[in-house]
């Protein structure tokens, strides 16, 4: 008897497999063939589209938001929020372009300074998440404030750039030097710029730790239990500590390239990034089915995102329409991810 | 009062109750025993409405008795107190509203009514169980006995003529279940008929008049007191007790095993310190109650939990982890007890799988460089699949989808994976039918060689059927004989 119920069973399972295996490639795919569809409209409609240049210049513009998005799909993972990305890199780009303009460094202490600045603000995320036991978002949040407000202080709220007086008085002398300014405007080969090769770079890293790696193991153990990952020996703390700190390395890595983008500090460079990148990370959760946090998602996610955006301004809609894409984009990616992924769990 | 006649129920496959006959006359206190997946909480939930039976007729004062909720079974008679008393209470609230929150959910109840009409209608409901507490505190300054009595209260409400009892006095202290009794006693001589599930001797000799043994979904034995308790164990587990051993000379386990000397797991207590020896190849089974420390214990020899006070010394030298990871490298594995919470992960993380599951704990030891060899692992999961006979489609199958049993041999085979030195195994039988226990025990017995291996239980028959030598344990070791032993 207990012999023919297994077969029962299995073949149950079976029949089963097999009614939800056409959905559950829908579900694989379901973002990826929207946008060959979506990109498919927009040749129709707008042949330029298309074009080799106009592909660069989309995942150019695509390239901060979805690096931050990487950041914050890894702290996602680590079961946190790090809600301090978009603060992080606008305060790096004024960091970088104040050791630029204003104490004369050369490219390489522009970015190093950058990414001091990323790591410090993980550090304190993470000690604030781990050692005073903060929630993630509410300590997050607080870094988001206090970097917002840190980025103003040294140019006394403005921008920066040579010819700036700052608040004691004194102008600004120093200039972007062409190597720095290269990170954000050079194309590699005349075709490849330089934003969406340092992206590409940083997403391989990325994939391949999170996925492929037993410390990628321990950053998702952590984020789905972590009684049960501390238990089978994980330093769990460490892992978050190292999570936040990579968001804001990443971070801050984006925010030297809107400096070299943009020549100059800006202060209201970090304005959406942070929404935006949020948006990225959880459209990657439908990517795939993976009903999770993951890296190459969430640089899908904003790269979709970009294509959107793009496509539309081509085809001459106002730009006051982008936000309202977006959350439609981002509400239909959640309910698709949630509700479907529900069926499919049983 | 109660009768059930001839009740099954299936799970798909599974056979949870086969015919299964029952009857409570008035003021009969029946007391049910039967070892985890016997069929004990199918009875309950039937009986309580949860669901119901497949076949099969229920009467209640002679009528049928077929109640769709739980909320209908209590208007029809039958209120039932359940064991975990966190789902049936709101500790913010005032003991006082805790009592009628029934009332607040019954239409016939007016929008409004006023404090002091509140506090009179909850006095009389905590008068029933002799509750003599303040009302106006919230629920949570209260001691858990106390809170039980206010489950029972609340129970009691609506004068129910049948009430179900599970596990009354699992995490309550014997003065603290006399308590209870003295309570029920009451109602006994009101003529309410009650269905107490407990494996306590203590319990069965204060309160049962009669005790009904289940086994397999069937029921096995109806036995009236005075009761043979090591038999009615016998009949739970359908096998002879094992009889427990001499304790071991230090001498011969010095440098073999586990010597624990004068260890204490409460600062500030004058509990008696703890000290036991564990030989290799020998299963120790620390049987007692819910909140006893055994959990803290097992914590303590994994190394997660600070010594108070005492020296632990494993194979002739001093054992003082300071980490989960360091006990882990050193062959010192603990298995939690509730696995969800302590050992697997949710479906969300993309490797809980079998294989996944499985090689968490060794990632560092087996994939040094950092890359994860996938067929490695699945070579390591696919004898762990043999071993255990877990029930799957393969290694990538995703735990979740497991049965409990299976998903239990999944958390145990990972605790063989690597060769250990010690085993601790903290209730490794929950949530668990009778055949998958019967599978982990045989697996645990094949695989003790050569390894300590310390289990703790609450459910003294779950002890007898895995180890070697069983240890009462409350707060400390008592020294006790078998009969003291069962009443744990």
């Amino acid at each position: 008897m207990k012999l023919g119920a297994s077969t029962e069973a299995t073949s149950a399972v079976g029949t089963e497999f097999r009614r939800t295996s056409i959905r559950t490639q829908l579900e694989r795919s379901g973002i990826l063939l929207l946008l060959v569809i979506l990109g498919a409209v927009f040749t129709w409609r707008e042949p330029a589209f298309l074009s080799v240049d106009n592909l660069f210049s989309i995942l150019q513009a695509a390239s901060i938001v979805a690096l931050l998005a990487v950041g914050v799909s890894i702290t996602l993972a680590v079961g946190g929020f790090d809600l301090s990305v978009g603060s992080t890199a606008a305060t790096a780009q004024m960091a970088a372009s104040y050791v630029l303009v204003v104490w004369h460094g050369n490219a390489f202490a522009a970015i190093a300074a950058c990414l001091a600045l990323g790591v410090g603000a993980g550090l304190f995320n993470g000690l604030l998440i781990t050692r005073l036991r903060v929630p993630d978002q509410l300590a997050t949040l607080g870094t988001l404030f206090l970097l917002a407000g840190l980025q103003l202080i040294p140019t006394g709220g403005r921008s920066l750039a040579t010819g700036t007086i700052l608040p004691d008085g004194t102008q600004t002398t120093g200039s972007f030097p062409a190597a720095f300014l290269a990170l954000g405007r050079a194309r590699w080969l005349d075709v490849v710029p330089v934003p969406v090769i340092v992206l590409a770079v940083v997403t391989l890293i990325a994939v391949f730790v999170m996925e492929f790696t037993r410390w990628g193991r321990v950053v998702y153990a952590t984020g789905g239990n972590e009684t049960a990952a501390r238990l089978a020996g994980a330093p769990t703390a460490r892992y978050r500590v190292a999570a936040y700190v990579a968001s804001g390395v990443i971070a801050s890595l984006g925010g030297a390239l809107i400096a070299a983008r943009v020549g100059r500090g800006d202060v209201g460079a970090g304005n959406s990034l942070l929404l935006d990148a949020v948006a990225a990370a959880l459209i990657g959760y439908a990517v795939w089915g993976a009903k999770r946090p993951n890296v190459l998602g969430s640089v899908v996610g904003a790269v979709f995102v970009g294509v959107l955006l793009n496509g539309l301004t081509m085809l001459n809609a106002p730009y006051y329409m982008q936000d309202f894409i977006k959350g439609a984009l981002l509400v239909g990616a959640l309910a698709f991810t949630f509700s479907i992924g529900r069926q499919a769990t049983r | 009062m109660l009768v059930a006649r001839s009740v099954s129920k299936r799970f798909g496959p599974t056979v949870a109750l086969d015919r299964f006959d029952l009857s409570i006359a008035a003021g009969e206190v029946v007391a049910l025993m039967g070892a985890n997946g016997a069929g004990k909480s199918t009875i309950v939930k039937i009986l309580s409405g949860v669901y119901p039976g497949d076949s099969g007729s229920l009467e209640l004062h002679g009528k049928p008795y077929a109640p769709a909720s739980p909320q209908e079974a209590k208007a029809l008679g039958v209120a039932t107190m359940h064991q975990s008393i966190a789902d049936s209470v709101v500790p913010a609230l005032s003991v006082a509203d805790n009592l009628l929150l029934d009332r607040f959910n019954h239409a016939a109840t007016p929008w409004f009514v006023g404090p002091a009409a509140r506090l009179e209608e909850a006095r009389s409901i905590a008068a029933q169980v002799g509750l003599d507490v303040d009302l106006r505190a919230p629920l949570y300054t209260l001691s858990l006995a106390t809170r039980q009595l206010v489950t029972l209260a609340r129970a009691l409400a609506d004068k129910p003529a049948v009430l179900i009892l599970d596990e009354p006095t699992a995490s309550l202290s014997s003065a603290e279940a006399e308590r209870l009794f003295t309570a029920l006693d009451t109602l006994r001589k009101r003529g309410v008929a009650m269905l107490l599930v407990s494996h306590r001797l203590n319990d069965l000799k204060r309160m049962a008049d009669r005790v009904v043994i289940v086994r397999d979904g069937r029921l096995v034995a109806n036995l009236k007191p005075p009761l043979d308790f090591d038999g009615a164990i016998e009949t739970m587990i359908g096998r002879a007790l094992p009889k427990t051993r001499e304790r071991r000379t230090v001498a011969s386990t010095a440098n073999q095993g586990l010597l624990v000397r004068g260890l204490k797991l409460f600062p500030g207590t004058d509990s008696p310190p703890i000290d036991f020896d564990a030989a290799r190849g020998e299963i120790v089974a620390f049987a007692g109650p819910v909140g006893g420390g055994k959990s803290r214990l097992a914590r303590t020899l994994f190394g997660i939990e600070p010594v108070v006070a005492g020296t632990m010394t494993l194979d002739g030298k001093p054992w003082h982890p300071r980490s989960a990871a360091e006990a882990i490298r050193s062959g010192v594995f603990l298995v939690g007890e509730d696995r969800w919470n302590t050992s697997l992960f949710p479906d969300s993380v993309p490797f809980a799988s079998i294989e996944g599951t499985l090689s968490f704990p060794f990632l560092s030891r087996w994939f040094k460089a950092g890359w994860i060899n996938r067929s490695r692992e699945r070579r390591q999961a696919e004898s762990a699949i043999k071993r255990f006979s877990i029930r799957c489609n393969g290694p990538e199958d995703r735990v979740v989808n497991l049965s409990g049993g299976n998903q239990q041999k999944v958390v145990l085979a990972r605790s063989h994976a690597e060769p250990a030195r010690v085993l601790l195994l903290d209730e490794p039988f929950q949530g668990v039918d009778a055949g998958a226990r019967a599978d982990i025990a045989d697996a645990l017995r094949a695989s003790a060689a050569g390894r300590v291996t310390l289990v703790f239980v609450s459910a003294i028959e779950e002890a007898f059927e895995v180890a070697d030598r069983v240890l009462r344990f409350d707060r400390s070791i008592i020294e006790t004989s078998i009969e003291d032993l069962a009443g744990a």
